[in-house]
């Protein structure tokens, strides 16, 4: 029993899986079941007032979820993980937790098209409003900051265009004001980044996209980091006052560095209900034991790609961090050493029609709103996922008209370049 | 001395597994403190445990009976469990210090650290936790606290003992249809009646 540190790809297949008790089956079984029988009432009680460990109800916790937490939250370098439904509940569980009617949180503008909506609409219809800055200009961060501020949110690779954010710098925007930094981190997946190890207190994922890897199941996660102390100034009373919910427990002096995961499940997830299915849990875990391996390839095929489409008469410009010439190239050499993820923008000198003429003309790419998949994938997000941005916002958020977003698969490189090649071309 | 910023897995699992009983100074009867939980959950896993506050004395937690002080124990305790705040640490690591024989182990909980009160202890040869809960920990080490998707740092490729009394599998199941006659049953009363 050493303390050693196991490697990356160790965790990938081993972090929260054990051997299963009762039968001795070694791949984690789906306990596709709603509820858990009590040893007695004593235990039972228990495990409500959350003196015990165990199982109730799979809406609050599913022994195959449980597994795919723990393993998250081990590639993360965090303390506990909560899996939910999709990565758009996991944001709406995180805040929950940290805002009240009438508070503010700080989000970057380049973001996931689905995300902005979500903070613009939705959210506001909760009383919690969203107030933009740019992650080019850290000093935007910090001028947004009021006293009603509760958080900051940022994407670490940005989709659609594959910048990276300056983690660190945003991170000390956040200390500064006391509130957590949170941190999607699904583009670039803890194979690339590791938000935490750059001063992130609360990571999120959508599992659906590189973590699952597969495109075949949906699902979403919270990593609690354990290094923000919810007890300052009353500013996190689901965490650091008594609960009602649960006869007065404080969370934070109960469960410590892992009560915001504790949290989520128990006053989020719980009570709002997204929980994920012990199916996609097995599914997104299966995915994740070939990460590593996947993630490499992505990157290196997309690097490829990338500079195919920069030496290609017929385009303007590629938007792809892992190329010498772009700008987030220094970024992405300081916090995604081992490629620039899949997932970047291009842009046609023939404008939208030579977009829509790309698209209808590819072979291999497949025309569909999500990234991360084992097959390559195109969109147009001025007509998709960010369409529903005015054209100023789809702009600032790196979906303008021109622009087309690829998420690059692990195939063959030298056919998903044959098949741009003959769609650019003809 | 101890590097009390962060404790190797070895060193905790020592003390977990060496320790029998626990004496919890400012154990709390009220069952959303969690002192309670704490004291439950140890009692639950075999160990020995005292509460004591002199605020609940002629008072009794989950069966055993609250003591003052631990002066007022009366036998050996292997561990001291200190749930109270930091500024009130020294006092009770000095009321360990007295006794005889001193504990093995002195346990600060979550939020809850002396540094000067723990050179006290160690001085000693006494073993020193502190901002640590020993339910987390046992929790964590066993993986139990897993099902909370906790992240135990700790990882197994042995089949996870079974959380009741092994495979001994109980013979008191409900039987179907009063284990009525079936039809292999029938057949082999039928043949035996034609032969």
């Amino acid at each position: 029993m050493s303390d050693r540190l196991p490697g990356f790809s160790t965790l990938a297949v081993h972090a929260g899986a054990q051997p299963d008790p009762t039968t001795g089956a070694r791949a984690t079984p789906i306990y596709q079941t709603t509820s858990f029988v009590f040893n007695d009432a004593d235990h039972a009680a228990s495990l409500f007032g959350l003196q015990a460990f165990g199982n109730i109800y799979t809406r609050i916790g599913n022994p195959t979820n449980a597994v795919l937490e723990e393993r998250v939250a081990a590639l993360e370098g965090g303390t506990a993980a909560l899996a939910v439904a999709s990565g758009h509940a996991a944001q709406v569980v995180v805040l929950q937790q940290l805002l009240l009617p009438g508070d503010e949180f700080i989000a970057a503008r380049k973001l996931y098209g689905g995300s902005i909506n979500q903070f613009t609409h939705a959210f506001k219809s909760f009383g919690w409003n969203v107030v933009w800055a740019d992650s080019d200009d850290i000093a935007s961060f910090e001028r947004a900051v009021t006293p009603r501020t509760k958080a900051i949110f940022i994407e670490s690779i940005a989709n659609p265009g594959g910048s990276i954010t300056d983690i660190e710098a945003i991170s000390t925007v956040a200390r500064k004001a006391g509130v957590p930094l949170i941190v999607d981190n699904t583009l670039a997946s803890p194979y690339l980044i590791r938000p935490i190890d750059h001063g992130a207190d609360i990571v999120v994922h959508s599992l659906t996209k590189f973590l699952g890897g597969h495109g075949n199941s949906l699902g979403g996660i919270i990593v609690d980091a354990g290094t923000f102390d919810w007890s300052t100034g009353g500013k996190y009373p689901m965490l650091s006052e008594p609960r009602p919910e649960y006869h007065g427990i404080k969370l934070q002096e109960t469960f410590g560095n892992f009560a915001f995961a504790i949290a989520c499940r128990v006053l989020g997830l719980r009570d709002l209900g997204p929980a994920l299915s012990p199916f996609n849990a097995f599914m997104i875990l299966t995915g994740i034991e070939t990460l590593p391996l996947r993630m490499q390839r992505h990157c290196d095929n997309a690097k490829a790609v990338a500079e195919f489409l920069a030496g290609h008469p017929a385009v303007a410009s590629v938007s792809y961090a892992g190329l010498a010439s772009d700008k987030y190239n220094q970024l992405a050499r300081k916090y995604a050493p081992k490629g620039a993820g899949a997932v970047f923008t291009f842009s046609l000198k023939g404008g939208y029609d030579a977009g829509v003429s790309l698209v209808s003309k590819l072979q291999l790419f497949s025309h569909l709103a999500n990234v991360g998949d084992t097959r390559s994938l195109v969109i147009h997000p001025a007509s998709t996922t960010h369409s529903q941005l005015d054209d100023a916002a789809k702009i600032k958020s790196g979906a303008g008209p021109d622009v087309v977003r690829l998420s690059i698969g692990i195939e063959d490189k030298e056919d998903l370049i044959a098949d741009l090649e003959q769609a650019l071309g003809a | 001395m101890m590097n009390h910023d962060a404790y190797p897995d070895n060193y905790i699992r020592g003390i977990l597994n060496g320790v029998k009983s626990i004496a919890m100074v400012g154990a709390s009867p009220v069952n959303v403190r969690p002192s309670y939980f704490a004291f439950k959950y140890l009692a639950q896993r075999g160990y020995d445990m005292i509460p004591v506050n002199p605020g609940h004395v002629g008072k009794e937690l989950l069966g055993k009976p609250f003591v003052a002080s631990l002066s007022d124990i009366g036998r050996p305790v292997d561990m001291i469990d200190i749930f109270r705040n930091s500024s009130h640490i020294m006092p009770v690591v000095e009321e360990a210090l007295a006794l005889d024989p001193l504990p093995k182990v002195i346990w600060m909980q979550l939020g809850a650290r002396d540094d000067v009160a723990a050179a006290k202890a160690e001085s000693v040869g006494i073993k020193v936790v502190m901002n640590r809960c020993p339910k987390i920990e046992y929790g964590r080490l066993s993986s139990e606290i897993s099902w909370m998707g906790v992240n135990s740092r700790t990882l197994s490729s042995k089949r996870a003992p079974a959380p009741t009394q092994g495979m001994r599998l109980s013979l008191n199941r409900m039987s179907v249809g009063g284990g009525d006659t079936a039809a292999s049953d029938r057949a082999a009363k039928n043949k035996s009646e034609q032969s």
